[in-house]
């Protein structure tokens, strides 16, 4: 058992709550790309892409996170590529972020009139205009106050990587409590720190809701 | 030469899996309980409850839904019993997911109510019929049928959350998973397999409350 001062074992869990924001940013990048691919599927495709990203979604929000998790950590390896921590936590979340925000973005696309897609078409334009300069637009305002919402699920769903052993938040609290044996107050540091991450996120997603639903 | 996929290795361990998936299910199933429970007297708080007992159900909702689930699991079973609350990691389990499941629950429980017409508690109140039993009779059925795809979603949440509780060692699906990968060596196989029960069960729980909800809310408009 080691005794450190209570301000070196928040200081460390402060420097590992970097990886957690790095391995969150990583995740909404990568999730928000792929969202956007299977949103031009969607309305690209309406038959069969449609029903490809009705399935992916399915699959993945039906499915433990943990286990998406370790399918990636086992099964890169099987492809051939050597995975750290790091990058299996980053594609797994990835891959994650990408069923949510595709769903979450659907929403929102559906919700504006049909009439913008009829008259958009009627001027002429093609499905990439069309997409780009007048449906994502006006979608986009929507969007906004869920997809902060999301962002919030995903900092916490950051804390599963420690599972696999890439030293986030979560994990170098279980070090530091196997060092100092003091579970109780590290953990609520831990906590603490998730917190004052994801309220500020939380409280814009609620106010940017509120705003939206006064505009209109 | 690639790897070759192997699935027969786990036909041995079919009674261990339909094990762990019971004890998946059975904790989902008590979490479920008692956080509905929970969340409806906690919604009725922040709705009509005193300035400080709102105050602190709020407090109690947001600094849970703020924290990831792993974290609060890992203060209940390692934490608590530096204040004297020894838990076996069963019953550690079985708090943190009720804990959890109860804020989430707390939230949507609170818009149904909040969605009821305030004629109906009004109406209920003038025909001489007591607030209590204006609440569980009048309002929080139609309250409860506002949100239940809600309630029903956050059920299913929180039985996929539930693989994280084979990190304190309670013997869910997710912790036969582990042991079967230990025997076999066969790790993707395994996980695959597993994962494709939590799929089965999830799905079949999604259409089971679709089901009872046709049932339960039959005749309502929508």
């Amino acid at each position: 058992m080691i005794t450190l001062p209570l301000w070196d074992i928040f200081a460390y869990l402060l420097l590992a709550a970097r990886w957690t924001l790095l391995l969150s940013g990583i995740a909404f990048l990568g999730g928000g790309i792929g969202a956007l691919l299977l949103l031009m599927l969607r309305y690209a495709q309406p038959g069969l892409g449609a029903k490809f990203v009705r399935l992916y979604t399915e699959l993945l929000q039906g499915t433990p996170l943990l286990l998406q998790l370790f399918l990636v950590f086992f099964g890169l390896p099987l492809l051939g590529v050597d995975v750290s921590p790091l990058l299996a936590a980053g594609v797994a979340l990835t891959l994650y972020s990408t069923a949510f925000l595709a769903e979450i973005w659907r929403g929102c696309v559906d919700a504006t009139p049909r009439g913008q897609w009829d008259a958009s078409a009627s001027l002429g334009m093609n499905f990439l205009q069309q997409m780009w300069d007048v449906i994502l637009p006006q979608a986009l305002r929507i969007a906004i106050p869920p997809t902060v919402g999301f962002l919030v699920q995903l900092v916490k769903s950051t804390a599963l990587a420690s599972i696999v052993g890439f030293n986030e938040l979560t994990k170098a609290g279980q070090i530091v409590t196997n060092a100092t044996f003091r579970p109780f107050m590290i953990y609520a540091c831990v906590a603490l720190i998730y917190f004052v991450m994801c309220y500020p996120l939380t409280f814009c997603a609620r106010t940017l809701e509120r705003k939206l639903a006064r505009s209109r | 030469m690639g790897y070759q996929l192997d699935f027969s290795v786990l036909a041995e361990y079919f009674g261990l899996l339909l094990k762990g998936a019971g004890v998946t299910l059975g904790l989902t199933a008590i979490a479920a309980t008692l956080g509905i429970a929970l969340s409806i007297g906690g919604a009725a708080t922040a709705r009509w409850g005193l300035k400080w007992a709102r105050a602190l159900v709020a407090l109690y909702v947001e600094l849970i839904r703020n924290t990831p689930f792993i974290v609060q699991l890992f203060f209940v079973f390692f934490g608590l019993p530096s204040l004297g609350l020894q838990l076996t990691a069963l019953q550690a389990a079985v708090l943190a997911m009720t804990i959890n499941l109860t804020a989430y629950a707390i939230e949507i429980v609170r818009a149904g109510i909040e969605a009821v017409a305030p004629g109906q508690r009004e109406a209920g109140l003038a025909l001489g019929v007591g607030p209590p039993t204006v609440f569980f009779w009048v309002i929080l059925p139609q309250a409860i049928a506002n949100v239940y795809p809600a309630l029903v979603s956050q059920i299913v949440i929180t039985m996929l959350e539930s693989a994280v509780v084979s990190q304190i060692a309670v013997t869910d699906l997710t912790h036969v998973a582990d042991f079967i990968q230990s025997r076999t060596y066969r790790a993707f196989e395994t996980y695959f397999a597993i994962t494709l029960v939590y799929l089965a069960m999830s799905v079949c729980l999604r259409w089971l409350f679709a089901r009872a909800g046709q049932r339960l809310f039959a005749g309502r408009a929508r």
